[in-house]
């Protein structure tokens, strides 16, 4: 190499590959279901394979846990509630601040487990979702014995046995999101990991045992909807919080309509990301692909809606072209990787069918030129421009890595088009000027408005939806109400 | 061949392939109505806009703003890039050939600016094929030395000049101190703004100061413009330099002295990457960035490397086009060099002190 070529092109700068090692793992073969402290065999003795999304490899068999399973441990955890309730604030925030701890300590081994069964990269694992994780354990066990100060009265009461359901995107995180505050105001779980990614609940499941948290207190069972559907349906069950899609968040509502059971859902989303044309326009565009492509998309609050003024719209959309060419798709395991795969075959089938209908109804699709891995579920980023309120990509959600492009031109028009769905979960504004953040922010019906920033998530900050998206919050103060008698 | 100051790249000028136009055409055009006579004939679209206090005003004013948190986090998640193997082999021979071997000491003297030369030449005396620096960077009286001391080599002279590191003094003595270090046969010059007239708003001043320099070069010698971002301090302020530099026609656009607190960041190097990538969209010149002081690794190194890489693109992954203002970075970098070769560390008596 010379000094100075005279600016000849040397050689591109081509990443190594950079993976993680997975032999931090050890992954059984299969897994009974946690009731009661201790590993169990379903009573069916009936068993489905968890897969990872970008191998297709097999990577354990899981128990399906029927009826009989979940009276079990819903037995289980409503013995242990008298105990695990009765203990003062401060003896249950030793064992959260504990499970927190070891959280932090196997964070390694527990991110590697998550891109394996999830897909996701390694570095939104490494680098998100388990220092989340540990976090949420942390900031619900100091809140255990300062109840009587969160605003729900002098000593407000739990509500006993929740049955808990969450989703395939974040498994580990949503997973703390359920259990950290329920178990710091005193109620007991059983917890339906999705049917995709059982595998990190599976783990803590371990946790709690390394943690000596008394048995009965979490129950893990794992299975299909059939299992949510037996939790949530069962009598003796409190509490019910359900996040995943608005079907089934409805028809979680039917059935325990008319019961005693407290409801919190957190359900699907068409977040808008509104950009101003006096936007910070290189951190816009950072902002706009961690809106969209953080976790391939997969994210209820993702920012799938672009609503720009269309005064900058041409130049707005070249600076995102650009960077998206950047992105780097392939390997989850490896360290440089950003997009990951797409969590399951099923879903996939989903994104690719509606990026069809994005393109039959005459939207103008543009994708990420890259190759796709042989094997696994992959989809490559893609946007979509020239959409309208009136098509499909617009108003359904995707759940996928694709941006729905949409023009604006004066801020009450990005407003009334930002609201104008049936979600209303999050949403962005980007803009230098801070009076028109306040103001748009205000009008925005959306549980989460981000400002000059998107997907940014924090133990102390309430998250939950309006309209279609849900009810309850979770996180903060306000997420400890859904698991008190109030 | 080293290519004289004025050679830049083509590329299509402030439009794209359908015609419309890019980001910064807007503001060439926004602007170009304010103005009521030009002088001389634009050199790139953008020409106009220093036609008077007022418009360049407006238009450094008128460039996107930058959001801290924003830039700062994309620069931190850009520094997670894992480069090993055969990706750190490159990296780290291409870093060793982008550093500006730097003795900037009023200590200084002619043996210690030999012996600077001579490690530039030839870093590594155990290892032939370890690059040459792109140049070695001393104070204006000592060119004569370096000059000597690489000469035969491919190995530049870089001078700072213009009463570095503070610019204080008459645009006179600061003209006075190019035309010396060119004369002395400088292939580079290192000038700093003046952040006074800079912070008071005075931009054109600013902006004539550089064009006088520049004439000082000469049609040979290199200009790197140095802005002393920690004296800027925010964000807005080193976008806006970086334009009014490279309006200037400055060959390179350099963050600081190495002489106050806080010098060459991350954050501030995507920044000026940001702004050189805009401005060669807007007007097909390309300009060079230089990040200085306060690079010490070769693991910093390398993060500033793939800030290169996935910023302003594989075009400045070049002596040419970037360099590192640096003294004891070259150590670590030999250090990371012979590890890689042989399998083991060494240590500090394995690699030359200067």
């Amino acid at each position: 190499m010379t000094t100075d070529n005279g600016g000849k092109r040397p050689a591109a700068f081509e990443y190594a590959p950079a993976p993680e090692s997975r032999a931090i793992v050890d992954i059984a073969p299969s897994y009974g279901l946690f009731i009661d402290g201790e590993f169990t065999e379903g009573a069916q003795g009936r068993v489905f394979k968890t897969v990872s999304p970008s191998t297709e490899e097999v990577l354990s068999e899981v128990t399906q846990a029927d009826e009989t399973d979940v009276d079990r441990a819903v037995a289980a955890a409503r013995r242990a509630f008298g105990t695990w309730s009765a203990l003062p604030g401060s003896e249950r925030a030793k064992y959260l601040f504990r499970i927190a701890r070891i959280i932090q300590e196997r964070s390694r081994e527990l991110a590697v487990l998550e891109t394996l069964d999830n897909g996701k990269p390694i570095r939104e694992t490494r680098d998100v979702d388990l220092p989340l994780v540990a976090a949420h354990f942390f900031y619900y066990a100091g809140w255990a014995d300062k109840l009587s100060y969160a605003g729900f009265g002098p000593d407000p009461r739990p509500l006993g046995v929740a049955g808990q359901v969450i989703p395939w995107n974040f498994p580990l995180l949503m997973l703390a999101w359920k259990i950290a505050p329920a178990l710091a105001t005193g109620n007991t779980v059983v917890l339906k990991p999705a049917e995709t990614t059982p595998l990190s609940a599976l783990f803590f499941a371990d946790v709690c045992r390394q943690a000596g948290l008394p048995k009965g207190v979490v129950n893990i069972v794992t299975g299909d909807g059939r299992t949510g559907a037996a939790l949530v349906a069962h009598p003796d069950v409190d509490k019910v919080a359900f996040t995943g899609s608005t079907a089934v968040g409805k028809e979680i509502a039917r059935t325990v309509a008319g019961t005693r059971k407290k409801l919190t859902l957190e359900l699907g989303g068409k977040g808008a990301n509104i950009v101003f044309d006096d936007a910070p326009i290189d951190q816009a565009v950072e902002g706009i692909v961690n809106g969209i492509f953080f976790n391939q998309g997969q994210v209820c609050c993702a920012g799938s809606r672009l609503l720009v003024q269309e005064s900058i719209h041409d130049e707005l959309l070249d600076a995102l072209k650009r960077r998206l060419s950047t992105l780097r798709l392939g390997d989850p395991l490896d360290k440089n990787t950003d997009i990951g795969a797409i969590n399951s075959a099923e879903q996939l089938a989903r994104i690719t069918d509606l990026a069809d209908r994005g393109e039959a109804e005459g939207a103008e699709r543009w994708t990420v030129p890259c190759e796709l891995p042989s094997s696994g579920y992959w989809f490559a980023p893609t946007l979509f421009t020239n959409v309208t309120q009136a098509h499909t990509i617009a108003r359904d959600e995707i759940f996928g890595p694709v941006l729905s492009v949409l023009t604006f031109r004066t801020p009450e028009e990005a407003v009334a088009k930002a609201n104008n769905t049936p979600y209303g979960l999050s949403a962005g504004v980007w803009t230098e000027k801070g009076s028109r953040i306040l103001a748009v922010a205000n009008k925005l019906r959306a549980g989460v408005v981000w400002s000059n920033t998107f997907n940014k998530f924090d133990p102390t900050s309430p998250f939950g939806g309006y309209k279609e998206s849900g009810f309850g919050r979770e996180g903060g103060r306000h997420g400890l109400e859904a698991y008190l008698d109030v | 061949m080293p290519s004289g100051a004025g050679q830049y790249r083509t590329v299509p000028v402030g439009a794209r392939e359908d015609g419309r136009p890019t980001l910064y055409s807007r503001y060439a055009r926004r602007y170009a109505r304010l103005v009521t006579m030009s002088t001389t004939a634009p050199a790139h679209p953008l020409q106009d806009v220093t036609a008077s206090d007022g418009t360049l005003r407006r238009f450094l004013h008128g460039l996107p703003g930058v959001d801290a948190v924003g830039l700062e986090a994309r620069a931190a998640s850009l520094g997670t890039r894992s480069i090993k193997t055969t990706a750190k082999a490159y990296a780290l021979d291409l870093a060793i050939s982008m550093v500006d071997l730097t003795t900037l000491e009023g200590a200084d003297t002619p043996g210690k600016v030999r012996a600077l030369g001579a490690k530039a030449v030839r870093p590594d005396p155990t290892d032939r094929t370890t690059p040459s620096t792109a140049a070695v960077c001393v104070y204006p009286d000592l060119v004569a030395v370096a000059k000597e001391a690489v000469a035969g080599s491919g190995v530049k002279v870089a001078s700072v000049a213009t009463a570095f590191p503070a610019g204080r003094a008459a645009l006179s003595v600061k003209l006075a101190d190019v035309r010396e270090a060119v004369a002395a046969g400088a292939d580079e010059v290192d000038m700093v703004i003046d952040r006074g007239a800079f912070l008071a708003g005075r931009y054109l001043k600013v902006y004539d100061e550089i064009v006088a320099v520049k004439e000082a070069c000469g049609p040979h010698a290199r200009l790197k413009v140095i802005f002393e971002t920690g004296e800027l301090s925010t964000y807005d302020n080193i976008r806006r330099a970086s334009w009014l530099a490279m309006l200037a026609g400055a060959d390179f656009i350099k963050t600081s002295t190495g002489k106050v607190a806080v010098n060459a960041t991350p954050a501030n190097t995507l920044l000026m990457l940001e702004a050189v990538r805009d401005f060669r969209a807007a007007t097909g010149v390309q300009v060079g960035v230089k990040p200085a002081g306060g690079i010490r690794t070769a693991k910093d190194a390398i993060k500033f490397l793939v800030l290169v890489n996935e910023t302003a693109g594989a075009d400045w992954l070049d002596p040419h086009w970037f360099r590192f203002g640096a003294s004891s970075l070259l150590n670590d970098l030999l250090m990371q060099r012979q590890k890689l070769a042989t399998g083991r560390y060494s240590g500090p008596d394995y690699v030359t002190v200067d």
